[in-house]
């Protein structure tokens, strides 16, 4: 059996390990790695999360038994301290021996501390190991207790210095960064780019020093500030330094490997060192005079060492490596793709930025137009995917250039088409890389069937995750494509669709969620099916919403409609439009004594705004002593039945519209639904009242009215169709009963009734044969079961007044009568409004 | 708005420093959420009692930053309990605070104990 060893335990190491046993298919290799540290590689990217949680098991790449049970041999804690290349032997600090017939070594790399006078000084760190945050925890802890306002510096504004300052400051020290270019991350932005990040980081608290040179280490034992030059200085309690790396390469020197001039080992395309069966991979190896510092290429070399070893040996790193890179800074998306910087001889740069909103866009392009050769984006990098695929691909650019940055301006499709346009040979995930064509072929193949299988299979988006927005969109395409959405079942918990399961909760008598779930569910229900079961039991029984307050939708929860700013607007219902001085004047008093924010609705009622939710019993018992009703707003149930004036008032009116809207608002108000229900009552075909636009709408004619359904406003506006001509109030309603109880025993979750129609077989005619030729012989039941749930009707707002017990949901804390702090509103045109988010 | 959050951190049971006693079992809705004042911090407290479980968690949405986690609707996914949040139904797992169907920053989790009827947050400060 051969042995290879490998030195180094962290990410690339790892990843070493996992392609090798990928790989091997004879078990004649065996394996062996040597770790410094005391624990298993782990996610070095993601090493700022540790603050977090302080997991260190979290970060893992994978578990200690992992390794057992791949059979590799893995010695942690242990430093290897010589290579003897002539015995092919290795030797550790602890004095074992081993011998090997190949070697790879993934040492990686030390951060490098500047020679500065002082820098041994207490309170001084590096940032890149477990160990290296522990230490700096521990004297942070010790550092606030001591002085409340205690700083904290980092030396060097790249990237890792940035994750560094977030790192501080989740510590509660003031966070300063120190940085000796005059710009920030100085290999991936322009001064531009620079200028806005800088502005975002301060606004978040941040201190930004640039253009400093620090000459010494200030401070008696422990440090205590930081000179710069001769007579400027910044006082810290704490300094983290994040001057860049340095590859470890001790041991390959003491085994005279060839080694760069400035450090790094040497090693050829095929990950060779000037000794054949020695490879180098990540930080420590020295291809095309580079070091790359980043998780990609180094995954890229561990799998080209492996393809040496037990592959294909004609296997070869690729030439030019691309250095994108896309990442959450404190919150802030920066990214860089392709050159970032380019010479005007190259092609032209296309720049947005927008200081007031930290927004910064970068596009290089070629002189031509055609070809997309770089860029940067600060403050929303939600286009890098498909700008760096554009990139990768050398896809055409469109017409309009500007359009990938500033998006399409003059309506139509966006800019980019969909991921699914991208070839398949284009690489989604970089760390991985993974094509397109893996991730589809899978699905294709039925090998994969999700999200989760893909990304276990493929190892998508396992990275730095920055693909998976991609990732999951290919997916779910490649799905749709595969038809595999057939049956809208409603959600895990159940497995039937929204008429199914009502028919099952009703055959079964069903009254509660916990009763549904046992009758044909399983697990404890979500957000999808608990509001939607909520629906169907208040279609059956008409409950109102305080039965259940837990299985509700977030408005009908607490009765009102959850705004922009998490305060509540009150709509009290104002059948047909219609409203006395007095009440108008009670409404005033409510909104000027809460000071709320109102506005007259498209439904012809009034919509007080920015209540919190303390504040809403008390407002509608205002309301409901002074004779007003839910107008149950927040519900997906009867909105308004709007109407025009009518023969009362209007000198071409042919009936009372007036008076016909409010008989019919009266009669369905509360009524439950799978969508919210509107409707209309005009008194002529001048049609003010709109009624075409609504779910059902009347209109009068010349003997009787006119009966419309399945209108809409709203996304996709369509003009109800006829169902009945010159009937009287009597028939119209009787239809309406039957047309409203079929679509809600029928209707998929949150279907319109314009939705409804277009996929209901055989259309309007069909719909005429049920509800007016009654061709199922179901209008009796329907009429019946309209019938006991305008009976039952109640107003829940009424319920809630009455009832102290039911008020209690409608306190902000359970343990305190304060109100939320947290809300900010500003003044707008002699009102007021939410603070923008 | 960052600042926001970053007041809450995940705290381990081992980490508990101060157990605060927030109410009695039977004032938490069955299966619901209620928001808990503690100092000047804002934690959900769910009683998830389909599960016999208790999970706490701060309640500040991390997608737009408003205070209402608490009113979210809990339920699970593949196993894994979850709350929605009632603004933009972004749902978080209650045993780790990940995101479940987005890329945001998962939400600080707090733990429960319930003694003698008496529910308990554990904090570290």
């Amino acid at each position: 059996m051969k042995s290879v060893l490998v030195i180094g335990n962290g990410m690339v190491g790892y990843k070493f390990c996992e392609k090798f046993v990928a790989n091997q298919v004879d078990g004649n290799y065996k394996l062996t790695v040597f770790g410094e540290e005391p624990r298993p590689a782990y996610d070095r990217v993601h090493l700022s999360e540790f603050f977090e949680n302080q997991d260190a098991k979290k970060l893992e790449l994978a578990p200690r038994n992992w390794y057992e049970e791949n059979k590799i041999e893995l010695i942690t804690g242990e430093r290897v301290s010589a290579i003897q290349r002539d015995l092919k032997k290795i030797q550790t600090s602890s004095g074992k021996e081993y011998t090997y017939d190949y070697l790879v070594l993934a040492t990686g790399s030390l951060p490098f501390v500047p020679p500065i006078d002082g820098v041994n000084k207490e309170g001084v760190f590096v940032y890149r190991t477990i160990e290296d945050l522990e230490g700096m925890l521990a004297y942070a802890g010790k550092l606030k207790q001591e002085k409340p306002e205690a700083k904290a510096a980092v030396l060097g504004g790249g990237l890792l210095g940035l994750e560094a300052a977030k790192a501080v400051m989740d510590m509660g020290l003031e966070p300063h960064v120190v940085e000796f270019a005059p710009k920030l991350m100085p290999r991936q932005l322009d001064n531009r780019g620079s200028n806005v990040l800088k502005l975002k980081l301060e606004s978040l608290g941040i201190n930004i020093h640039l253009n400093k040179a620090t000459s010494k280490i200030l401070g008696n034992g422990s440090i205590e500030g930081m000179q710069f030059g001769e007579d400027d200085a910044l006082e810290t309690d704490m300094l983290v330094i994040s001057a860049g790396i340095r590859p470890r390469d001790e041991l390959a020197k003491s085994c005279n490997l060839e080694m760069g001039t400035r450090g790094g080992i040497v090693v050829n395309n095929k990950m060779q060192t000037s000794d054949p069966s020695i490879f180098a991979i990540g930080e420590v190896a020295l291809y095309n005079q580079m070091i790359y510092g980043l998780v990609a290429p180094g995954y890229e070399m561990a799998d080209i060492a492996v393809e040496q070893i037990i592959g294909d040996p004609d296997k070869q790193m690729t030439e030019d490596i691309d250095m994108s890179t896309k990442l959450k800074l404190i919150g802030v998306d920066v990214a860089s793709f392709g050159e970032p910087f380019m010479p005007a001889e190259k092609g032209h740069s296309i720049l947005f930025e927008n200081k007031t909103k930290h927004l910064y866009k970068r596009i290089n392009v070629s002189h031509d137009g055609q070809k997309l050769l770089g860029g940067i984006l600060i403050g929303d990098a939600s286009d890098y995917n498909m700008l760096h695929q554009i990139y990768l691909n050398g896809m055409d650019l469109p017409e309009n250039v500007e359009d990938l940055i500033l998006g399409a301006r003059s309506g139509g499709e966006s800019s980019f088409g969909s991921a699914m346009s991208l070839p398949d040979t284009a690489q989604i995930c970089s760390c991985e890389n993974v094509l397109k064509q893996d991730i589809c072929g899978g699905l294709l193949e039925g090998k994969t069937c999700n999200l989760k299988d893909v990304m276990a299979e493929t190892k998508a988006a396992t990275g730095c995750g920055g693909c998976k927005p991609m990732v999951t969109e290919l997916v779910n395409e490649t799905l749709k494509s595969l038809g595999q959405e057939v049956k809208e079942t409603i959600c895990e918990h159940f497995e039937y669709t929204r008429q199914e399961l009502y028919g099952i909760l009703k055959v079964k008598k069903v009254h509660t969620f916990d009763e549904a779930l046992e009758a044909c569910g399983k697990g404890h229900g979500c957000e999808v099916c608990k509001p939607l079961i909520a629906s169907i039991l208040a279609s059956l029984y008409n409950d109102t919403a305080n039965k259940e307050e837990v299985i509700q939708d977030s408005n009908d929860k607490f009765l009102a409609n959850i705004q922009r700013n998490g305060t509540y607007s009150v709509v009290p219902r104002i059948p047909g439009g219609e409203i006395t001085p007095e009440k108008l004047i009670v409404i005033g008093e409510v909104a000027k004594e809460y000071d709320l924010y109102t506005k007259i609705t498209g439904g012809q009622r009034i919509d007080l705004f920015g209540a919190e939710l303390h504040q809403l019993p008390a407002i509608w018992k205002t309301l409901i002593d002074a004779g007003f009703e839910s107008g149950h707003a927040y519900g997906k149930s009867l909105r308004t039945v709007k109407s025009c004036v009518g023969s009362t008032w209007c000198r071409y009116g042919m009936d009372e519209s007036v008076s016909f809207a409010i008989e019919l608002e009266d009669r369905y108000k509360g009524l439950r639904s799978p969508h919210k229900l509107k409707g209309g009552v005009s008194g002529c075909i001048r049609e003010c009242a709109e009624a075409r636009g609504k779910d059902f709408g009347v209109i009068a004619v010349e003997g009787g009215w006119n009966l419309y359904v399945c209108g809409n406003g709203g996304a996709t506006p369509k003009h109800a169709l006829l169902l009945a001509e010159q009937i009287d109030n009597e028939t119209c309603i009787k239809y309406l009963d039957r047309f409203l109880m079929y679509y809600i025993r029928t209707a998929a979750p949150l279907m319109r009734t314009a939705a409804w129609l277009d996929k209901l077989e055989g259309g309007i005619e069909q719909l005429k044969q049920v509800v007016v030729n009654d061709s199922l012989n179901i209008a009796d039941e329907l009429e019946q079961e309209m019938e006991q749930l305008v009976d039952a009707y109640e107003c829940e707002w009424k319920q809630i007044v009455e009832d102290e017990q039911l008020q209690g949901r409608f306190k902000h804390f359970i343990n305190s009568e304060d109100s939320d702090d947290n809300l900010v509103f500003v003044p707008m045109r002699e009102q007021k409004m939410p603070k923008a988010w | 708005m960052d600042v926001l959050t970053s007041a809450y951190k995940t705290v381990k049971e081992s980490e508990v420093n101060v157990w605060f006693e927030v109410a009695k079992a039977e004032d938490f809705p069955k299966d619901g959420g209620v928001c808990v004042k503690y100092k000047d911090k804002q934690i959900a407290v769910y009683n998830f009692t389909r599960k016999g479980t208790w999970y706490a968690c701060q309640n500040v949405c991390p997608h737009k930053m408003e205070m209402v986690l608490s009113r979210g609707m809990i339920g699970d996914e593949n196993g894994i309990p979850k709350v929605a949040c009632p603004m933009h139904k972004k749902t978080f797992s209650l045993e780790t605070g990940e995101n479940l169907n987005g890329d945001l920053d998962a939400i600080a989790m707090y733990p429960v104990k319930v003694e003698n009827n008496i529910v308990y947050i554990g904090f570290s400060e």
